[in-house]
């Protein structure tokens, strides 16, 4: 920069600083280029997801299409739909059921549960507390998936911690009633359904709670005076305000806990009565059976069915509160 | 009958610390509210009159005291067994609803039927002007639309007292000065007690039939707005409400003869500083448009300064800091404060 010495006005204003090199340099141009700064930001997660995850979800879909020669255990590449079509034999439509009705079931215990938690952590719990709740909540997540579940299966057997204090408490019969039912029911609690959505239900809970609490804490209790105010009573109160204004977040757990039991096989295969669940399908289809193709199909199925259930839940007003 | 009453009410909050003292938000204030007044709690913020307005509401129960409604004794019902409306201070819509629908909550919950509570809402949002948003959601309006919208809610139900929690507080100065004109008038037609929060004095002087000036959780003075402009009981007070001079000691019993004496900036003039008897020099100007504000160090005590406002005509070559002038004031200006 050259600058004249004689001119007055050039003399009495500051010299400015030098933006042309170094990272100061480097800073300007990006300033003045917002869209650049903008492609570097969002690009290399904009790849990951366009190439990796959605490339992956392509790839797969396309599998889905084609089918294993019995004979060779080779894949043949013609595209045709019988591997959807053998999703409704009577087998495996009684796997996609079961792996639905276990997830919905899973899905409403998680949510009764976890709002009366959540709207304590939200509205009352303060200081220490609070932060108690927090950690009770999160805890659980620090440690291995696998070490909770195989200690579940010790809380479960037949030999286990709650039939031995039932034992004890002469309440065996509630247990054997418990496992008498039709469809739930089983030789033990780690044998039978009831085994399996209970340790479901444990390990999707934080899921659930931590959404729901974060929609309650967003209520303004400025709102929530104003419906006193209006004078609703606090029962209508929490149906025509707080369960609204929460449904976000019980969507959004929702939304965790159920496509988390969708996909989930290892838990139904420490736990349960050895019926098979869909990821289970998935998992032997592609490994033991080496039928890509058919486990590709059978990938398809829970995202259809979390596709269906978003619908579903932004035709019920779930999202309307966002 | 008053409309709202309140008698010996403290609001005393336990300390959050350990060691610390508990807050007197509201300490043993007695008022009184007349039916159909437009009645202003003024004070700084933390005085103590939003907690006030919260006892009456019922969303704060009073640790002791009476507060009554109408006559009938309210202190210990929830918010939903009173017969008040509160428009908040963030207006406090809700955003799943829509407009209509925040409109007419105070009547579904009444259990009014769906095509009776729009009609009311329809002609709610023709009263407060906003005839054609009753389908939209509050996130979609402008601050002051919320703020009508706040209002129609609040009156859907025919409230005998209307609380009004600084609703003007998050408006700019034209909008806020429209909506104190319409509020007042609105007032005026409805006929309904206005119970008004605000820490803005002008705001409270233009729109009040009567004002109570809070400080540290104390009712200082209740009266109308000249009474409080006029004749101050206190200092604070003095202070609170506009511009005030207010001397002391020496300088008060030789200028004015009394103990403490508030004189207003606007009743001081100025004269020549060889015919005045007290005279001083300007140390600050300040510009206002339709007059200037000047700061007087009086010659004779070196620590009173004296603030006087010259109307524009008024102000000439001469309103400069260093200019020597004379002040003059009627003895009508002067007004004793009884205490501190």
């Amino acid at each position: 920069m050259r600058s004249n010495p004689t001119s007055r006005g050039a003399q009495s204003l500051p010299a400015p600083v030098n933006t042309d090199v170094g990272l100061t340099g480097l800073s300007t141009w990006l300033y003045q280029h917002k869209r650049v700064a903008f492609a570097l930001l969002v690009g290399p997660p904009i790849i990951w997801f366009g190439v990796v995850y959605l490339g992956s979800l392509v790839s797969l879909l396309a599998n889905s299409f084609f089918r294993l020669d019995d004979f060779t255990g080779q894949v043949v590449r013609e595209l045709g739909f019988q591997n959807f079509i053998t999703i409704f034999e009577p087998a495996n439509l009684d796997v996609v059921i079961r792996t639905v009705g276990m997830s919905v079931a899973v899905t409403l215990a998680c949510g009764l549960i976890a709002f009366p938690m959540a709207f304590y952590m939200a509205r009352y719990a303060r200081g220490g507390m609070k932060a108690f709740l927090y950690v009770a909540v999160l805890l659980p997540l620090w440690s291995s998936y696998l070490v909770r579940l195989y200690s579940w299966k010790l809380l479960l057997a037949k030999e286990g911690v709650i039939a031995w204090t039932l034992n004890h408490l002469n309440m065996t019969w509630v247990l054997d009633s418990l496992l008498a039912l039709p469809y739930v029911g089983g030789s033990s609690l780690s044998f039978s359904p009831l085994g399996t959505f209970l340790v479901f239900v444990y390990m999707w809970l934080p899921f659930m709670v931590l959404p729901i609490q974060a929609a309650i804490e967003r209520i303004p209790s400025s709102c929530l005076e104003a419906s006193a105010d209006l004078g609703a009573k606090p029962g209508l109160t929490f149906r025509q305000i707080i369960l609204p204004l929460a449904m976000p977040g019980v969507a959004a757990g929702s939304i965790f806990t159920f496509s988390l039991t969708l996909g989930d096989y290892i838990i139904p295969q420490v736990i349960g009565d050895s019926t098979l669940f869909i990821g289970q399908v998935v998992y032997m289809q592609q490994g033991t059976a080496g039928n890509v193709p058919f486990a590709a199909a059978f990938s398809i199925v829970p995202i259809v069915v979390v596709l269906l259930y978003l619908w579903f839940a932004k035709r019920r007003g779930a999202f309307d509160a966002l | 009958m008053a409309s709202v009453e309140m008698q010996g009410v403290s609001c005393i909050f336990p300390s959050t610390s350990k060691e610390g003292k508990d807050v007197r938000a509201v300490d043993d204030v007695d008022l009184s509210i007349n039916a159909g007044e437009f009645f202003t709690l003024l004070g700084p913020s933390g005085s103590g009159k939003t907690t006030c307005l919260r006892m009456i509401g019922g969303f704060v129960l009073p640790t002791s005291g009476t507060v009554r409604i109408e006559g009938a004794d309210v202190t210990q019902l929830p918010p939903y067994s009173r017969p008040v409306n509160t428009v908040f201070q963030d207006y406090a819509l809700f955003p799943h609803m829509t407009i209509a629908q925040n409109i007419a909550y105070g009547l579904m919950v009444k259990g009014v039927g769906t095509s009776e509570r729009l009609k009311k809402a329809q002609a709610m949002l023709e009263m407060v002007a906003l005839p054609d948003v009753g389908d939209r959601r509050p996130m979609q309006l402008s601050g002051g639309q919320r703020q009508r919208v706040a209002l129609a809610r609040a009156l859907i139900n025919e409230p005998k007292v209307l609380l009004l929690d600084e609703p003007l507080g998050a408006l700019d100065l034209k909008l806020r000065e429209q909506m104190q004109t319409e509020l007042k008038s609105l007032q005026r037609r409805l006929g309904i007690t206005f119970l008004f929060i605000t820490h803005d004095q002008h705001e409270a002087l233009s729109m009040s039939d009567r004002i109570g000036v809070f400080n540290n959780g104390k009712l200082e003075q209740v009266g109308t707005p000249q009474d409080l402009y006029n004749r101050p009981k206190t200092r604070f007070v003095a202070q609170f409400l506009g511009a005030a001079n207010v001397l002391e000691g020496e300088a008060s019993r030789q200028l004015t003869g009394a103990k403490i004496a508030m004189l207003r900036p606007e009743q001081i003039s100025l004269g020549d500083p060889k015919k005045c008897s007290v005279v001083g020099v300007i140390d600050d100007v300040q510009y206002f448009g339709g007059y200037s504000r000047i700061r007087v160090g009086l010659r004779a005590f070196s620590a009173q300064h004296l603030t006087v406002d010259i109307p524009a005509s008024n102000v000439d070559e001469q309103i400069r800091i260093g200019t020597e002038v004379g002040l003059k004031w009627g003895n009508e200006a002067v007004h004793a404060i009884q205490s501190h």
